[in-house]
């Protein structure tokens, strides 16, 4: 055999590296920006966080929740899934130099092709009346103020690279097939094609060379297109397909209404009740800058919560089922998800541009991006967290958010304020006197 | 006392040298506000026909700092609560009943984190463990006739999944049962939960206690049943709102089994 004979292999085998590589680039930068964010403690309860993943993640189940865009969610992740089998075989073809390797499986592989045919065609149905969704009926969650521009863009994007990987998909099994009854060599009887074969009379007069241009375009086009889009997901909503797996590992076990308790506030307020604590004792510990309160940028949230953002496919549940959203405020949970993953985005860029180092750049999530007015609409009602189809939760943010701009700004509304001082000075949040906490026994 | 009511403080238990089966946290809107005074009067009136020995702490308890957590202001709900566990642990109070979901929710899932642990059920538990256990029967016949629909409080139901027990609890009246389109899980907030209560509200189109409003009257109810006081304040003014309230009251399960005694 010649050395050209080997060229299609080595071309292949470099795109592959240089898509993966690139990919394994891209995640790098993922994890160094997750990682900015602050500790928190997620590694208890290991079993019952494999079953969430198990049960949300791999299982679906609250995607269901609405049925129509489930069920099509369901077809397409399957799809992907299930097709990524073929797409094993598609990489050890293009590396090997060989065709359709998995052949000698038999029954089995016309069984596999056949049903990754079919859940070709269904993805493409799905895809479809998804983009449908979108751009024809504009269900209200599509178009809220925050999908303006590039994530409507990118929700389409998505959608018309799904449908052209199957188009390409069925493309090269119909030529495939044609060549097959044309007994061309190397194209061995195997598979079968329950949906390409409608495309075969498109073929119909063409001859074997010419079949076999179309079959390797095709070919070549999916793997590509397969790895185009691998590295698309960074820059797109679309990277649930992954983190959904870990996302739905570490979000939150414990009772929805359960806000965690800041623990530096825990210290001081012992301190403060505690008369025979000496003032100073904490001093020594403390050295330097004392803890922020609260988050106004990305790096005083957790790591969790900035992976939340990057998992976020702007699907709008929460904000759907927001019941500020719903009256007309400001407020969409989505956004807060949507503007903490830009800004994690701009530090992580600026960090590149500077050495590694993060230069403050005179912005900040809270108020550049999140306003007060919509941080102050919420009701903390956890809708939003129990619409997320991946666990993600948007009011663990908007509270580290309320917090930095009580304790840190004493930025609060005033009505609040007054609230707050009623508490203070007589335990209850109207101006009423303690002692009077019996007399409603004999109102 | 109006009603005969016999409420004692846990001051008074101790002098007494005996501890109560449980406490009767009254919180904040239970003690001062109007509409949630009638809730405690109810539900206190419920425990005294149960003769459940139960005490409150009146001038001894104060704000649980749930409202001011949620406002962000963390300092001053850990104050609170560290005021409060003191009291309580003092006391050696295990058992807490509150017709308050939001200091069900801090007592329950917040305090135990500060030193604070108790058992803490929400008043519509309680009254399902009455009923279930014998110790208190309903007539079942004040309401019969009518129709109600049962608000699922926020901190009630989505964040702590209580949802059966206030139910169970008002099959007792032998009214017709209804559920709201959004109920359970994704049932919409009354509009008063995370410190709204407290401020006016931010600028939209509608306000979130009369859309929540909306969805109860679509059952055509005669009476919206809550189990909280916040949203017994929000649900009353969005029925004002619709102009609605000759013929729908809103009323909380504690109520409405005080009235079907």
């Amino acid at each position: 055999m010649s050395m050209i004979s080997f060229i299609p292999n080595i071309i292949f085998a470099i795109l592959l590296s240089v898509g993966i590589g690139y990919f394994i680039k891209n995640v790098k930068k993922l994890t160094r920006n997750i990682k900015l964010g602050r500790d928190v403690a997620v590694s208890d309860n290991k079993p019952q966080r494999w079953k969430n993943m198990a049960r949300i993640a791999l299982g679906q189940t609250k995607m269901v929740v609405r049925p129509i865009a489930g069920l099509m969610h369901i077809i397409v992740y399957v799809g992907f899934i299930i097709i990524n089998i073929e797409v094993l075989e598609i990489v050890l073809d293009g590396l090997l130099g060989t065709h359709r390797l998995f052949a000698p499986l038999g029954a089995v592989y016309d069984f596999l092709i056949g049903s990754f045919e079919i859940l070709a065609f269904l993805v493409i149905v799905a895809v479809v009346v998804f983009w449908v969704r979108r751009n024809v009926i504009r269900l209200q969650r599509f178009i809220k103020p925050e999908m303006e521009g590039w994530p409507k863009k990118d929700g389409n994007l998505i959608l018309y690279i799904e449908l052209v990987l199957m188009f390409l998909f069925l493309t090269m099994n119909a030529a495939d097939f044609q060549l097959q009854q044309l007994n061309a060599e190397h194209y061995v009887k195997a598979g079968a094609f329950p949906i390409s074969q409608f495309i075969v009379p498109l073929f119909e007069g063409m001859s074997i060379p010419q079949l076999v241009i179309v079959e390797r375009t095709a070919w070549w086009m999916h793997i590509l297109g397969i790895l185009a889009f691998l590295n698309y997901l960074y820059y797109s909503k679309h990277l649930h397909i992954l983190l959904a797996f870990p996302n739905t590992y570490y979000g939150k076990l414990v009772p929805q209404g359960k806000f965690n308790n800041v623990a530096s506030v825990t210290k001081e307020v012992q301190l403060m009740m505690d008369p025979n604590a000496d003032p100073f004792a904490a001093s020594g510990e403390e050295e330097g800058e004392p803890e922020k309160f609260g988050a106004s940028d990305v790096m005083d949230l957790n790591w969790v919560q900035l992976m939340n953002a990057y998992t976020c496919t702007e699907c709008g549940r929460c904000t759907s089922e927001c019941p500020a959203n719903q009256t007309g405020k400001i407020l969409s949970p989505r956004k807060i998800m949507m503007d903490t993953r830009d800004r994690l985005e701009e530090v992580g860029k600026n960090i590149e541009a500077n050495n590694g180092e993060f230069k403050p750049d005179g912005k900040e999530l809270l108020g550049d991006y999140i306003t007060h007015e919509e941080l102050w609409a919420c009701t903390t009602c956890n809708a939003c967290v129990q619409a997320c189809p991946i666990s993600i939760d948007p009011l663990s943010i908007i509270m580290e958010m309320r917090r930095y701009l009580v304790m840190e700004q004493s930025a609060a509304p005033m009505e609040l304020n007054n609230m707050m001082s009623n508490i203070e000075n007589n335990g209850a949040p109207w101006p009423y006197n303690q002692m009077d906490r019996l007399n409603w026994v004999n109102e | 006392m109006s009603e005969g009511l016999v409420v004692k403080t846990m001051e008074q238990y101790m002098a007494e040298g005996k501890q109560p089966e449980i406490l009767f946290w009254v919180g904040s809107a239970g003690s001062y506000d109007d509409g949630a005074k009638k809730i405690s009067r109810a539900f206190a009136r419920i425990l005294n026909k149960a003769n459940v020995e139960f005490a409150v702490l009146g001038a001894e308890e104060s704000n649980t700092g749930d409202v001011a957590k949620r406002a962000g202001n963390e300092f001053l709900f850990q104050m609170q609560a560290m005021m409060n566990i003191e009291v309580l642990n003092g006391y050696e109070i295990k058992r807490i009943v509150t017709c308050d979901p939001h200091s069900f929710n801090t007592l329950k899932n917040e305090y135990p984190r500060l030193g604070g642990n108790y058992d803490v059920v929400h008043h519509t538990e309680y009254i399902k463990e009455l009923l279930d256990s014998g110790r208190l029967s309903v007539e079942g016949k004040t309401y019969k006739e009518k129709r109600i629909t049962f608000h699922d409080p926020c901190y009630l139901g989505r964040a702590n999944s209580v949802f059966d027990a206030p139910r169970e609890v008002l099959k007792k009246t032998n009214a017709s049962l209804l559920e709201m389109k959004r109920h359970r899980k994704t049932a919409l907030c009354c509009g008063a939960g995370g410190s709204q209560m407290f401020k006016d509200p931010e600028l939209g189109d509608m306000d979130i206690n009369v859309m929540r409003t909306i969805d109860a009257l679509e059952t055509q109810p005669d009476i919206i049943a809550t189990g909280c006081p916040y949203c017994n304040t929000m649900m009353t003014d969005g029925i004002k709102a619709h102009e609605k309230e000759e013929s729908v009251t809103v009323l909380d399960v504690a109520e409405l089994i005080a009235n079907s005694l």
